[in-house]
């Protein structure tokens, strides 16, 4: 199994075998009306640009580099590998779990490796598709820290009460044309009653994917993209929380730049072009000014 | 529009009257088919298969609009320049026209005789009408604006997020100066007695969102751990928001001026009522403990010891037993209404020789509250006011 991860990963993005970035289709992001919500201004003239900026990443396997981000180790010394007593065993885990030691099961670390690289890519690539991420988890140990996390990386956080229809009755809870979040990240998969939180089940549902760090007694059936570790410990989920953080900032960070390199890119073809064509009447030229990541090429050749 | 948008008690903006004369069903499905949020083609196959009735169904549930901020900055466009031209009709100057000569001109053009004072046509400044709304919480891109806006209670949970946060602080910092040994012992309870936590209805107000009465309740409670820690200057300006003065009631006791008569006695008067009993009593500053009722002594006009100890109570409340005199006139009633009245009326005078404090006191004891008792009256079919008539089987 770890190395049939480990084959996906190698190969990179194949878009036509799989579908594991949705967003690709829909670069603006989903409503829950099905029709995509309206992207600000892309102009189609600059559209290859800008198309290209979104291909780049997906050639790439690891374009942002997560693994360096943490190591076996760091794990280990996290205590990310203790989960919970035999007896809370959940089935499907079986296979994530290295072994028992004085009755307390061991998670397999390097399942959690390959696991935790997948999902953190997933996510970084989320990340720069500007897509609305959600942190969510219902262990009240930790919710001043998620929610510190959420807004010091530009996203968003729900650790609170989760009322029934939020994601499947959206336009009634939160407004007429709300946009879903693209991804949700699950730090504690249960809530306060050891239950699989409802949220699991209606994202996929909302047909939104999820990430989310399942300990021994949760279930990964739902998950997207499970992580295989403990949910329990203070410098466990500390770990996750930085992890998640320096992700989606590296993330935006990047797109930032391939935004900059892109602009500088295309004005030097407008230039090049304008300077091997004549001068014609309506040379409307380019607006460098503007603010559109893909400026405006009138013509193209 | 420049003529002034006046309205009825419930807001009528200028699309209902147009519609109520011309098209209204044609709008009324035109706002059914606005809340459909499907393709075109399932729309117009919406439209043509729901009748009337259907629509009628769905008004109701899409009546809370969200008013754009465009919308509200034109209705306060078109409230000045009517408020103008109404100051022209009236003849006022339209620089001072003040929102009572804006009523009272209303009031004088638009003479209604209904009763129910909020159905009458009004003119107010669009923020006193429209309700206050959140706006659209997101940008163009659809990303929400708030980081706890898909918790539905944005306002509500960073507040509690904040709130915490100040907690974990001072618990920290108690923590380094208990580790220094610099903990100070004595925890003075501060200024709290003036003061009460917010209600729930106020809370609503500050963030503009509906609670719960848990919700409420675990905010207080958070609030109330903050104040058990050692904070700062910051934290205490930030509980103060939370905190609403209580007006001490005693404060509205009416104190009687203390006048002096042509012998140069300082003494006070006022009244007092018990049931049909109306008494007046003067009661001057330095005596012997004299009691005149009606000209006569008090031990002949009130010859059972109930009715002395009445008359005693105040004095001796404020261990001033042998130290006033008090004239006093009584009619109506019976013997125990008179006594209660002169009591009343002397607690009231005595106020004006008397600290505050005291006074406060009196009134905690009840000396200065008229007893609103009175005679319930009887009732046909009964044979008193509560009493029924003998039932009988058979």
């Amino acid at each position: 199994m770890a190395a049939a991860l480990r084959g996906l990963l190698r190969g990179g993005a194949r878009p036509g075998l799989l579908p594991a970035f949705p967003g690709a289709a829909r670069p603006s992001g989903r409503t829950l009306a099905g029709a995509p919500a309206p992207a600000p201004s892309e102009p189609e003239d600059g559209g290859d640009l800008h198309q290209q900026l979104l291909e780049e990443p997906l050639k790439h396997s690891d374009f942002f580099n997560v693994q360096e981000l943490f190591s076996l180790k760091s794990l280990f010394d996290a205590r990310v590998h203790l989960g919970h007593k035999a007896g809370c065993r959940h089935r499907f885990m079986e296979p994530y779990i290295f072994g028992s030691r004085l009755n307390q099961d061991i998670i397999d670390l390097e399942q959690t490796v390959s696991h935790l690289r997948l999902a953190l890519n997933f996510t970084a690539h989320v990340a720069y598709r500007k897509g609305i991420i959600l942190f969510v988890s219902r262990n009240r140990q930790f919710t001043h820290l998620i929610e510190n996390t959420a807004r010091d990386c530009g996203e968003y956080a729900h650790t609170r009460y989760f009322k029934g229809g939020l994601l499947t009755n959206a336009p009634l809870l939160l407004g007429h044309s709300v946009r879903l979040p693209d991804l949700i990240i699950f730090l504690h998969t249960l809530n306060n009653v050891f239950e699989p939180h409802v949220a699991v089940r209606d994202a996929a549902k909302m047909n939104i994917p999820t990430v989310g760090i399942v300990d021994t007694n949760c279930n990964p059936c739902l998950i997207t993209y499970p992580i295989p570790g403990n949910d329990d410990s203070p410098p466990a989920v500390q770990l996750f929380c930085r992890l998640f953080q320096t992700t989606i900032n590296r993330a935006k960070e990047k797109r930032r730049q391939m935004e900059a390199l892109y602009r500088l890119q295309g004005l030097k073809g407008a230039e090049g072009r304008q300077a091997a064509r004549p001068l014609s009447g309506e040379d409307t030229g380019l607006s460098l000014d503007s603010q559109d990541p893909c400026p405006r090429s009138h013509s193209q050749s | 529009m420049a003529a002034p948008c006046v309205s009825g008690g419930r807001v009528l903006s200028c699309r209902f009257l147009l519609w109520g004369s011309v098209g209204r069903r044609q709008g009324l499905l035109k706002a059914a088919a606005a809340d459909l949020q499907t393709g075109s083609r399932s729309q117009i196959l919406r439209l043509i298969h729901t009748t009337v009735v259907t629509t009628k169904k769905n008004v109701p549930a899409s009546r809370r609009e969200m008013y754009t901020e465009d919308f509200i900055k034109k209705q306060i466009e078109e409230f000045n320049i009517g408020k103008r031209h109404l100051a022209n009709m009236m003849g006022e100057d339209p620089e001072t026209f003040t929102q009572e000569d804006i009523d009272r001109a209303i009031a004088y053009l638009f003479p209604s005789g209904l009763f129910e004072k909020q159905a009458r046509p009004i003119m107010k400044h669009p923020e006193q009408i429209f309700p206050k709304q959140r706006a659209i919480q997101w940008g163009e891109d659809g990303r929400p604006f708030h980081f706890l806006f898909y918790t539905g209670k944005q306002s509500y949970y960073s507040l509690m997020h904040e709130v915490y946060g100040k907690v974990l602080q001072a618990e920290k910092h108690q923590d380094q100066l208990r580790a220094r040994g610099l903990l100070p012992e004595n925890t003075e309870i501060k200024d709290l007695i003036g003061s009460r936590w917010l209600i729930k209805e106020e809370l609503e107000d500050m963030l503009v969102e509906k609670l719960s009465d848990h919700d409420y309740m675990h905010f207080i409670q958070l609030l109330e751990k903050l104040l058990t820690l050692q904070y700062g200057p910051t934290e205490e300006e930030f509980i103060q928001k939370f905190r609403r003065s209580v007006t001490v009631q005693s404060k509205k006791q009416q104190i009687e001026p203390v006048q002096y008569d042509e012998k140069g006695m300082a003494f006070s008067a006022s009244e007092g009522r018990r049931k049909t009993a109306k008494a007046e009593a003067i009661v001057y500053e330095h005596g012997g403990g004299e009691i005149k009722v009606n000209g006569v002594d008090y031990l002949l006009y009130f010859p059972v010891l109930q009715d002395r100890e009445q008359l005693m109570f105040p004095f001796h409340f404020l261990d001033r037993l042998g130290k006033h005199d008090v004239t006093c006139t009584v009619s109506g009633g019976g013997r125990s209404a008179q006594a209660g009245a002169v009591r009343l009326a002397v607690a009231k005078a005595l106020c004006s020789f008397v600290s505050e404090e005291e006074v406060e006191w009196m009134r905690q004891a009840g000396l200065l509250t008229a007893d609103p008792r009175v005679r319930e009256r009887k009732k046909p079919g009964q044979e008193g006011a509560r009493r029924k008539f003998t039932w009988k089987k058979r």
